[in-house]
């Protein structure tokens, strides 16, 4: 019995290690405590500056449901709420839980989980209509989600 | 939670020719009962000036396509030697009511069909004609011609009887959560029409104004075209249009405006 969880444990740690190759945790292998992710996904430190070009379309697209006023994005949207104190209302933590899979969060959310690759209803690449041939990528990487958070822990109240 | 929608032209008034009054809001049918109180044409949700252009039939850019239509009516195509007109005369008779009640069952093929596809029927089974493509140009402009027959009829589409399973289908599809975006149709169009999705207004998403000429692509647009474009916008993979999933999700949306105004064809951004 203990031989054959040494054996489990030893599967698992490889596991993760064949994940964190480079450091970076493998969207399947995000741990989410009520809702929050506490690691790092890449070991590197978010660059909040990068946070205006992720946040719009091109990206995150986040502007296309919230207001962010710290960034000059015309048109923001408003199906969920202005992000503006969303650095003082949540932890680093959270927040990274929340742009990783916001329904481990908010449950049903409307909101896309933005560090996820699979469980989806006819995915298609992008806006192309078409079937993915592999698998398919997170909506952003994880090093630009840590930049997400990291700016969004500037937006204080 | 979310904040409750707030309409632009809550107030406005569809009025065509001067004449014609659009019933644009009305009391939601009772199979939407927990879902929606008010059903709402997507009239109300556009600018001032995309609502004019559908006041007036001199300004409305839907109206030329119409006049094309009529030619084609009239016109023999196929090995029958027959036009549209040939088996139904006028449209003005013929087609008036046919709008507001499709999709229906047809009792000889035994299933659900839209006016798409019923058209296509006669096209090919009566005319000895090829088909139109489903979604093209010929269907969505002999569409509008069909549409305006109506106009100012009440949407009454039958929803139980043999069609139900199919509704049901249409149902169960409309509040599924399609592609990486992991969104349904009542995602946008039953919990945030309303509300602006970054430069876009939500409205309802119903379908009494189709076929629409968008500003957009400057052409008139069919429903399953639109249905094909709003599931692409979740990034997934749209049903064919034409198949038997878009043929449901038509029957189920069409149902949901049941009590609004025929207003084909519309204007829309
Ligand atoms: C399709 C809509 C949509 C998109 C796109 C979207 N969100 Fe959200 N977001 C929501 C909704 C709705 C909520 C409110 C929670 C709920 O009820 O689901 C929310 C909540 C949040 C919250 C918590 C809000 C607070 O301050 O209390 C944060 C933080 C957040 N989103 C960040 C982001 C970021 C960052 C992006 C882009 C990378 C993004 N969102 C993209 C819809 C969206
Ligand atoms: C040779 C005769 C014939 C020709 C030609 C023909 N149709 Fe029909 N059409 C019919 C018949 C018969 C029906 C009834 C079909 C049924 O109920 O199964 C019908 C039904 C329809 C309906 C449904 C009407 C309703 O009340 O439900 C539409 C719409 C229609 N046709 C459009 C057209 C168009 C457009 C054309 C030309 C492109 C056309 N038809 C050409 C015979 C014809
Ligand atoms: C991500 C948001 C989103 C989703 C999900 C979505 N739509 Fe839309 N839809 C839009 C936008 C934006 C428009 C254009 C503005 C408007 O009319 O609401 C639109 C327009 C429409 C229209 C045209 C309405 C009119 O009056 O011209 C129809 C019909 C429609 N959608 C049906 C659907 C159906 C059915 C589904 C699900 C299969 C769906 N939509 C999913 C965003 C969405």
């Amino acid at each position: 019995m203990k031989k054959l969880m040494i054996t489990a444990v030893a599967i698992s740690a490889l596991g993760a290690g064949v994940a964190m190759a480079d450091g970076v945790v493998a969207p399947g292998d995000v741990k989410f405590e009520d809702g929050a992710v506490a690691m790092s996904l890449t070991g590197v430190p978010g660059d909040p500056s990068k946070a205006s070009e992720l946040m719009d379309r091109k990206f995150g697209n986040c502007i296309a449901c919230h207001q962010i006023s710290a960034l000059d994005l015309p048109f923001p949207g408003e199906i969920g709420p202005p992000l503006d104190g969303a650095g003082s209302r949540w932890t680093e933590a959270q927040l990274r839980g929340i742009v990783s899979n916001a329904k481990m969060t908010f449950e049903d959310s409307m909101m896309p989980a933005f560090y996820k690759t699979e469980g989806y209803i006819r995915p298609g690449v992008a806006f192309t209509s078409k079937a993915p041939e592999g698998p398919l990528d997170p909506l952003l990487t994880a090093q630009q989600v840590e930049d997400v958070v990291a700016f969004l822990m500037t937006l204080k109240e | 939670g979310l904040a409750l929608p707030v309409l632009a032209d809550e107030e406005a008034d569809l009025v065509v020719n001067g004449d014609l009054k659009m019933v644009t809001h009305a009391p939601a049918p009772a199979h939407l009962d927990g879902a929606l109180s008010e059903v709402i044409s997507g009239w109300v949700f556009r600018s001032d000036e995309t609502q004019a252009l559908q006041m007036d039939d001199f300004d409305n850019p839907g109206m030329v396509f119409v006049d094309k239509a009529m030619e084609v009516w009239n016109t023999v195509d196929g090995s029958e030697g027959k036009s549209c007109a040939s088996c139904h005369n006028d449209p003005a008779e013929s087609m008036k009511g046919v709008r507001a009640v499709y999709p229906k069952w047809n009792e000889t093929a035994n299933e659900v069909r839209t006016i798409a596809a019923q058209v296509n029927d006669c096209r090919e089974n009566r005319m000895g004609a090829k088909p139109w493509k489903y979604e093209g140009d010929d269907m969505a402009e002999m569409e509008a011609l069909i549409a305006l027959q109506s106009r100012g009829m009440t949407v009454n589409v039958a929803i139980d009887g043999p069609v139900q399973s199919t509704w049901e289908q249409g149902k169960e599809i409309y509040y599924t959560r399609y592609g990486q975006l992991e969104l349904s149709c009542a995602n946008c169009h039953e919990n945030n029409y309303g509300n602006m999705i970054r430069a876009d207004h939500l409205s309802q998403g119903q379908i009494n104004g189709f076929p629409a000429y968008r500003l957009k692509n400057t052409k008139l647009n069919t429903v399953h075209d639109r249905f094909k474009g709003c599931i692409r916008d979740t990034r997934a993979v749209p049903f064919k249009p034409g198949g038997p999933e878009f043929t449901a999700l038509e029957l189920y949306v069409a149902s949901r405006g049941n009590g609004l105004s025929v207003e084909g064809p519309s204007v829309r951004n």
